[in-house]
């Protein structure tokens, strides 16, 4: 399986919103993408998958295949949503050891840095938190399986 | 009123927003400040900052006649009779505080009931669970209804002689509902309760006389009256006062201090331990003038006036509900829309220059009563004016048809 790595995957977004001149057009676009992000079932918005902001709400899932970390999450504001699902994009299937290097500059490049800095209202930041949390985990356990080998 | 000339004497109105007018409409959470006052505030850092009370110097003279002319300002503003009433404060949470760690741990015992409404604040709940955790009481809520007004035959059968404190709210923050203030403390009396008023909104709004309306303890905060953030009043009547024991010990609140034995100073000074917040106490006179200035009745005409146009113009938009209908209410609308979370609607309001606040506007059981994540709230103060009322309309059909 061939994927690409994080920062090309960053680099993309970063030029697909290169193409916007108005805020309307940035909006719409993270709005599209809240609305086509793949549903998350209802058996995994659990209280322990949840991170709850003051406002809206994050579910958030992590499985751990071949070396590599599949996430799923949900929320339930549309802009979040989003945001969410461009995180996914750039982070999902990569290796533990990636998803905690990756810089996540490209938040910043496409202006949207304030929507992590509303940390109490929409739990984004935590979630990419959460996100790095998983990674380092599955790398526990791997670690770990080295070691009784 | 002249709206025109009253907007010109606060500077931030002429700021741009993301390229846009700024419109501030989020006037429940703080007001935005006239020019006067903030020059109090550069005025007394700039020609008489000292420390008061004590000093025998020119500075410290002009700042303590400066700090104790803002409590008589404060006296006149609320109707209280005396001004050792009036305790300056952080805000409101700190005058609610200040009557439960005191008034209310020597007050209240096991047993004993506290009632307040569904429609507090957590700062009104907060302080009394903590109260009634650490004496065994029980805490009371008045029920409300669907209008978003307190129902109040319900609230004369929690009344029994166990009722030691009646604490609501006077206006409240997330509806705009004005609560019949006179009949729930008539009543609380009656049953030999005492009366907290938490009058963060309606300090700003309303006349407020806490002798007419009799209610024991009174509190606001500056920030929501046009003054600055870090000074509220809390006001009580003098024979509680001096029959509560102290809050916070330290300097300013003593008369003689031994190794042995402190004896308290009296009021109000009992209650401000420390050196208080002059610079801001200052300035929230500045603020009070203004307002009394300006005239009451001429503010609330002008934002009636406003509530009234925006609830119309808010009301013909599809999808869009209105959470609180009482008959009375301040300038204020909360409403909610069809299938929209509260947050993305202020996400791209805010890209429009529309400053409103969406939320559980910090009372999450009344949020729970409707059954709804929170609202989206525009507050509107005595420098807003129509034109801004049909931006956010404008604004609001843009974001729905962004959103759906």
């Amino acid at each position: 399986m061939d994927i690409k790595p994080i920062k090309d995957i960053e680099k993309d977004i970063i030029e697909d919103f290169g193409l916007f001149d108005s805020w309307e057009d940035k909006y719409e676009y993270i709005i599209d993408m809240g609305k086509k992000l793949a549903v998350l079932e209802d058996e995994h918005k659990l209280d322990e998958n949840k991170i709850k902001g003051c406002q809206s709400t994050v579910w958030l899932v992590a499985s751990y295949e071949d070396g590599r970390i599949f996430f799923k999450a949900d929320s339930d504001a549309v802009i979040v949503k989003g945001l969410i699902s461009m995180l996914i994009r750039v982070l999902s299937g990569h290796t533990p050891a990636e998803i905690i290097e990756a810089r996540l500059d490209f938040i910043g490049e496409i202006g949207m840095m304030t929507h992590l800095a509303q940390t109490r209202s929409n739990g984004l930041l935590s979630m990419i938190k959460q996100m790095k949390n998983y990674a380092i985990a599955f790398q526990a356990i791997d670690n770990q399986q080295i070691d009784h080998k | 009123m002249a709206t025109l000339d009253l907007r010109q004497q606060f500077p931030i109105l002429s700021r741009m927003v993301k390229g846009k007018p700024l419109v501030y409409f989020d006037n429940a959470a703080t007001a935005q400040k006239p020019q006067r006052v903030i020059d109090a505030l550069t005025h007394y850092y700039t020609h008489y900052n000292a420390n008061i009370h004590r000093g025998i110097h020119t500075l410290a003279e002009e700042a303590t006649a400066a700090y104790e002319a803002a409590r008589h300002t404060a006296q006149e503003f609320i109707g209280a009779a005396a001004p050792e009433e009036i305790i300056f404060t952080r805000g409101t949470t700190e005058g609610i505080n200040l009557v439960a760690y005191t008034w209310g741990r020597q007050n209240i015992g096991a047993g004993d009931e506290i009632i307040i409404s569904g429609m507090e604040h957590h700062s009104n709940i907060v302080p009394w669970q903590i109260l009634c955790e650490e004496k065994g009481a029980i805490l009371k809520v008045i029920p409300v209804n669907d209008n978003g007004e307190l129902a109040m035959d319900l609230y004369r059968s929690l009344l029994s002689n166990k009722t030691k404190l009646v604490s609501v709210v006077h206006v409240s923050n997330s509806l705009g509902t004005v609560n019949p203030v006179k009949e729930i403390i008539d009543a609380a009396h009656r049953a030999g309760a005492r009366v907290l008023l938490d009058g963060a909104q309606s300090a700003v709004h309303m006349d407020i006389d806490v002798q007419a309306i009799n209610c024991d303890f009174f509190a606001f905060s500056g920030h929501k009256v046009y003054g600055p953030t870090g000074v509220g009043v809390l006001y009580g009547k003098k024979e509680l006062l001096e029959s509560m024991p102290v809050f916070q010990g330290g300097g300013e609140m003593i008369k003689e201090v031994t190794f042995e034995k402190t004896i308290y100073n009296d009021l109000p000074y009992k209650y401000e331990a420390g050196t208080p917040n002059i610079a801001d106490t200052i300035a929230l006179k500045a603020a009070l003038d203004f307002i009394s200035e300006t005239g009451k009745q001429q503010i609330r005409d002008h934002e009636n006036e406003l509530l009234a146009y925006a609830t119309a113009q808010l009301q013909a938009i599809p999808g869009l509900t209105i959470i609180g209908n009482a008959k009375e209410k301040v300038s204020l609308v909360s409403f909610i829309i069809k299938d929209i979370h509260p947050q993305d609607v202020g996400v791209l309001l805010d890209n429009q220059g529309i400053a409103v606040r969406t939320g559980h506007h910090c009372t999450q059981p009344l949020m729970a009563r409707f059954g709804i994540p929170g609202t989206i709230r525009a507050s509107f103060a005595l420098y807003n004016q129509k034109e801004e009322i049909d931006a956010l309309v404008t604004s609001l059909h843009k974001t729905i048809k962004m959103l759906l």
